[in-house]
């Protein structure tokens, strides 16, 4: 028998389980996600539904097992349906954001510590880090703030997708992601220093450097132009930094 | 979702055949790569090439354009609520400038527009940032390193891209402000990943002749936006946001302007007027049409919208004949399915192979070739995998990378992907990947100038939504830049619009009883109506028991 064949006699087809979606039970197929296992179940997304890739943090769920105390928790669109799980999403829970004048800013942990004083109220019970369904450590860059360490919040923040998870089990009622979105980019536009070939590059545009050959590009008929794209010089794969190219005519 | 009994089965058949392929790559045979005329004739296997998938617009400004389907029939189809019903005397909201899509075009404009003295609205259909822009992981073409790299090479690369049929104004306003726009989002606070001194790092993407690939680790659209997000929030005195409220129809006013448009509020179901002194269209794509039932990499909002209201409103469409397919997405697990899996494996050695645990194709062909390969083994020769979700797949054989190179390397080198499938307890040090092309960009839109502008006065437009930019086919990584670079000036030049030449007049929704009427005479709208706003999943099992459900277009 050829494989071909074999392909053929397993009409391969997924066994249906029983989940609960907010208390009520459904059969859908085991192979779903809890995403599609809900609209195979007839519902329609509004709300709960943005990306569909693990990133934009529209989808938080929350789920529990049969026989089991824990609180789980995934993305709706990543995590595939188990038997017997009782579920909800939380598509949205209010946060309170400060705001700032982000130009203003210098750097400074005490400029946060004003903005979000309620950082302060974190009481370090380490719900936020097990609810998060990124595995971030929210707990510890809380902890980093407090300590004025703002890159290492920043750092061990990156991976937030800003669903929103933490805030709804914090005992301090703090916003961690926001607070998280702002260490982010205090780290970025601050505490990192800046490229100073971007600046080079930016200033040289301005003055009109490469007018001239962008314009002979753009005048140019299509065979002279194919035939000076395969020409261009390729920097090999495994150049390092400072490899330069041997033509900087256009340069 | 480990892989079931029946596809391991299937796997031993990969495994019979893998030493012998791993021997061969090793003495650097490879299965020849195609001559030109090969690639000729295996491009009509891809979806832009099949004439059956597409046909001849019938009405609008475009009409005798040829493209697919599932875009024609966005196009092709009446307005979502009879205009005459619509009291356009009755103003929801009022603003400056009307941003429409909260993705990285809509926000970017929204910040320019408000710098340059406007008053904001962003409508968006979802949530600020769910869009594709939040998705991209790859990175940001610019050419910052002067040493090596200037606008001249990034202009060469972008037209070699599209096939040397892009608009040339357009891509020479792309590479000539990129820089700016790293340096604007770096100030912002965006954290692409630099060296300890600053230097931004850079890397290769497809088609680039000098290493000018920015990123922001594996999430640098998510990175983007969330900063430009975060950085509109704080200007909530001039820009706010109207989430879960598509725009459904542009509104013109007596003078031929546009000034506003009408918003749909998907909870309450209300049809609301908003009316503004000029509009940025910033909608984004369009792989939630699935054309030609691909699945897609794309967020559920992606439905094309844009275009379908700016065509009604007179603007013109270009490029749409093209459509975006990576080679490899994941077909199955079910769970993952449409995600991208990198061009990296292939590079690494690792096979593409059909049912019979045989090449078909060398693994570094251009992407719409092997795209090609892929749908001919699996639509023609019957030699895909079949899935337990009822689609066709072809073998990614990850694991010769570690016979190849050394047990670990799977798992060192590709982190990301190892870990994903190893939470559905799949292995791909051990066990292949099952692959099949997936819906990723579209090339084409909205025809506009690199002021920003369309042949409407008062709608500007910044994205994917806009066509000319990538001609017809767009590099890795010209996106992010492109969202960036023309929503920004599609901003301020709405700002400065604002001042200079928008006028006051009567509110007007005639020319989408106009459009209706085309349609009708045209006899081709079937019953359809867009814009489509939502996708629809419900299964045909459920939608035969929703006997009193009434659904408008996709939506109940
Ligand atoms: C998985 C993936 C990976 C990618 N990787 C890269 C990469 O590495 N580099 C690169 O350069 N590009 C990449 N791209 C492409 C790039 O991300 C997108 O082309 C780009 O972000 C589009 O931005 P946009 O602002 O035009 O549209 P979007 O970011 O999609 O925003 C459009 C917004 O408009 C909203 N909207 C839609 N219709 C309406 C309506 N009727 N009314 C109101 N709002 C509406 C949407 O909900 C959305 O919020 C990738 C794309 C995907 C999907
Ligand atoms: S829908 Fe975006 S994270 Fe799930």
């Amino acid at each position: 028998m050829s494989s071909t064949e074999v392909a053929v006699k397993t009409e391969i087809k997924a066994r249906l389980i029983p989940v609960y979606i907010m208390g009520k039970k459904y059969e859908v197929p085991e192979t779903l996600t809890i995403m599609k296992a809900i609209e195979y179940a007839g519902y329609k997304y509004i709300r709960g539904c943005g990306c569909r890739g693990g990133v934009c943090g529209a989808c938080s769920t929350v789920y529990r097992k049969p026989g089991d105390y824990k609180i789980h928790v995934g993305l709706a669109c990543q995590t595939v349906v188990e038997p017997d799980m009782y579920l909800t999403q939380i598509p949205f829970y209010p946060a309170l954001r400060g705001t700032y004048d982000f130009t203003e800013l210098t750097g400074k942990p005490e400029e946060i510590f004003e903005i979000y004083p309620e950082l302060f109220r974190c009481v370090a019970c380490n719900a936020c880090t097990k609810v998060c369904p990124m595995d971030v450590q929210v707990m510890d860059y809380i902890a980093a703030l407090k300590q004025g360490d703002i890159q290492k919040a920043a750092e061990l923040s990156f991976d937030c997708i800003q669903c929103g998870l933490c805030a709804s089990r914090c005992m301090g009622e703090l916003p961690q992601y926001h607070i998280a979105q702002l260490a982010r980019r205090i780290s970025g536009a601050y505490l990192t220093p800046r490229a100073e070939h971007l600046k080079t590059m930016v200033a040289n545009i301005e003055t009109g450097r490469f007018n001239e050959g962008l314009d002979k590009l753009k005048a140019m008929d299509e065979n002279t132009l194919k035939k000076t794209y395969q020409e261009r010089e390729m920097e090999p794969a495994t150049a390092g930094e400072d490899w330069a190219p041997k033509d900087n005519q256009y340069l | 979702m480990p892989y079931p009994e029946e596809l391991k089965q299937l796997i031993k058949v990969v495994e019979s055949t893998r030493s012998e392929r791993v021997e061969r790559k090793k003495k650097n045979e490879e299965v020849p790569f195609m001559s030109l005329e090969e690639r000729h004739d295996i491009l009509k296997y891809h979806p832009d090439f099949i004439e059956e998938g597409r046909r001849e617009l019938q009405v609008g400004p475009s009409k005798g354009y040829r493209i697919a389907h599932e875009m024609a029939n966005v196009l092709e189809a009446k307005s979502r609520v009879d205009p005459a019903k619509i009291d356009l005397s009755k103003i929801d909201y009022e603003t400056d400038v009307l941003v429409i899509g909260g993705g990285g075009a809509g926000t970017a404009a929204a910040l320019l527009a408000q710098e340059n003295g406007a008053k904001v609205i962003i409508a968006t259909k979802l949530r600020h940032g769910d869009a594709n822009t939040m998705m991209a992981e790859g990175g940001i073409q610019a050419a910052t390193k002067g040493h090596k790299d200037s606008p001249y090479f990034h202009y060469l690369d972008v037209m070699g891209g599209g096939h040397f049929k892009n608009t040339p104004e357009l891509v020479e306003t792309l590479v000539n402000n990129a820089p700016d726009v790293i340096k604007w989002l770096e100030g912002l606070g965006c954290n692409f990943s630099k060296f300890p001194d600053g230097t931004l790092k850079t890397i290769h993407g497809g088609g680039t002749s000098r290493k000018r690939m920015h990123f922001a680790a594996d999430i640098t659209g998510a990175e983007m936006m969330r900063t430009v997000r975060d950085e509109a929030r704080n200007r909530s005195n001039d820009i706010s946001v109207i989430e879960f409220s598509p725009a459904v129809e542009l509104i013109l006013n007596e003078h031929g302007q546009c000034a506003g448009a009408v918003l749909y509020n998907l909870e309450t179901e209300e049809y609301l007027v908003i009316k503004a002194k000029a509009v940025v269209m910033a909608t984004g794509g369009c792989g939630r049409l699935h054309v030609q039932g691909f699945m897609t990499t794309n967020h559920y909002g992606a439905t094309a919208d844009g275009i379908v209201m700016g065509y009604r409103a007179g603007v013109k469409i270009c490029f749409l004949h093209t459509v975006q397919y990576h080679p490899t997405g994941i077909v199955f697990p079910e769970q993952a399915e449409g995600i991208l899996i990198t061009e990296k494996f292939r590079g690494s050695g690792a096979n593409l192979v059909n049912i019979e645990g045989q090449q078909f194709v060398n693994e570094r062909e251009p992407r719409d070739v092997e795209a090609s390969s892929i749908i001919r083994e699996c639509v023609e020769r019957g030699k895909g995998i079949p899935t337990p979700t009822g689609k066709r797949g072809i073998w990614l054989d990850s694991p010769m990378i570690d016979m190849l190179v050394g047990p670990g390397t799977v798992q060192r080198e590709f982190p990301g992907k190892y870990i994903l499938y190893k939470r559905f307890g799949i292995d791909i040090a051990k066990e292949p990947m099952l692959i099949y092309p997936t819906l990723h960009y579209q090339n084409g839109g909205l025809e506009f100038t690199s002021d920003g502008a369309t042949a409407l006065p008062g709608l500007f437009l910044g994205g994917e939504v806009g066509g000319g930019t990538h001609g017809e086919n767009r590099l890795m990584g010209n996106s992010l830049l492109d969202i960036m670079v023309y929503g920004r000036i599609a901003g301020k030049s709405a700002a400065e619009y604002v001042k200079a030449k928008a006028q006051d007049g009567k509110l007007s929704l005639e020319h989408v009883v106009k459009y209706n009427k085309e349609i009708d005479d045209a006899g081709v709208s079937d019953g359809r109506i867009a814009p489509m706003l939502l996708p629809d999943y419900t299964t045909p099992e459920i939608k035969k028991k929703q006997l009193t459900a009434h659904y408008e277009g996709t939506i109940r």
